[in-house]
């Protein structure tokens, strides 16, 4: 009777520990699943101190990159390191503003950017584009963390009208 | 009082009576150099940046602000500190600025600039002091370390390159025309040329 009560309780433990150790299992496996997306830190574990990535090197060819697309905010093709765009300062602005434009060669901050949004002109530009790098970015020599799927419309209709044709 | 600067006076022009002649020249000899080791020990430890950042005012406005800046940190571990920037090095004409610097005391005793708000009033008004001497001898101080008969425009971005072998290379432009805020943050630049 003793060793029959034993025989059962040692069953019962096994029935009620087994879904734990199980999710224990599932658990790890979850994690190293969710940890293969692409992310700054990478497979580093959770209680570790990840060895940062080098910092790459801001693009400072000032040639000018194609858009996307019609609308896009042009990239800053130049370093803008310590450059001031605030209260009192507007840095790029001693380049591109129209004033400054014959002297500095750069180009002149769209027409656009002197509309207020009314569609008034101002005689400088308003002050809700006034700070450069709300849209205006530079680009980084490094490889992108994750793949684009970006198609330029030209693509687009390219491939419409190859396939309009074969069919 | 006229009595007392009279016995002084006398004294001076009195030949001495007792002290020989040798050890009046030796002891003036060995205390001049006391002296002017003295001196230059002084000027020096007031031309080091420890001395600079002593006051608040310069450590938590300018300094806090020139950390950030490729002058304190950079690729090459070599820096400016303030009085690369700030003080001739020139003998004579560091003399002068250190004169000038007699009213900076002044500031600090009477605390001109001793909060934030205050340094920030004031931001423009030093701002064009530097301007305007960096100006006035060709930004030399910038030209103690960047020689320009040293720079390889190869080097520099097309921007750059074509900026310093033109403007720069006629005398027409000096460094600081166009390098304004390069070590700390700008005032309100309304009214500067070239803003």
């Amino acid at each position: 009777m003793k060793n029959l009560n034993l025989a059962s309780i040692a069953g019962l433990m096994a029935l009620v520990l087994a879904p734990v150790f199980i999710s224990f299992t599932v658990n790890a496996a979850d994690k190293a699943e969710i940890n293969t997306v692409a992310t700054l830190r990478d497979h580093t574990e959770i209680d570790e101190q990840k060895v940062p990535n080098r910092i790459p090197k801001v693009v400072n060819k000032d040639i000018k990159q194609a858009r996307n697309y019609p609308m896009q905010p042009p990239l800053i093709p130049h370093t803008i390191r310590s450059y001031e765009v605030n209260k009192n300062n507007n840095k790029c602005m001693s380049c591109h503003s129209r004033q400054r434009t014959e002297e500095s060669q750069a180009p002149m901050v769209s027409v656009t950017h002197f509309m207020n949004r009314d569609g008034n002109f101002l005689a400088e530009i308003s002050p809700r584009r006034y700070f450069c790098n709300q849209c205006h970015v530079t680009q980084l020599d490094a490889k992108p963390l994750v793949e684009n799927t970006f198609i330029d419309m030209h693509s687009l209709m390219k491939q419409k009208i190859s396939s309009d044709k074969e069919h | 009082m006229k009595n007392l600067l009279m016995i002084g006076w006398k004294t001076i022009r009195k030949p001495s009576g007792y002290y020989s002649l040798g050890a009046l020249v030796i002891g003036g000899f060995i205390a001049g150099i006391i002296f002017w080791g003295g001196f230059n020990t002084a000027l020096e430890i007031t031309n080091t940046e420890e001395f600079c950042i002593s006051c608040h005012e310069m450590e938590n406005n300018v300094y806090e602000e020139l950390k950030t800046t490729i002058h304190f940190s950079n690729r090459s571990g070599v820096r400016a500190t303030c009085p690369d920037c700030h003080v001739p090095h020139n003998w004579t004409d560091k003399i002068a600025r250190k004169m000038k610097a007699s009213k900076e005391v002044w500031g600090a005793i009477f605390g001109t600039i001793n909060t934030r708000e205050k340094f920030l009033v004031h931001r423009k008004r030093l701002a064009q002091n530097e301007w305007e001497r960096l100006k006035a001898n060709d930004s030399l101080e910038c030209r103690n370390c960047h020689n320009f008969d040293y720079m390889d425009f190869t080097e520099q971005s097309e921007r750059a390159s074509k900026q310093h072998s033109g403007a720069l290379a006629t005398g027409e432009k000096t460094c600081i025309d166009c390098h304004k805020g390069i070590a700390h943050q700008l005032p309100d630049m309304k009214g500067v040329e070239g803003w």
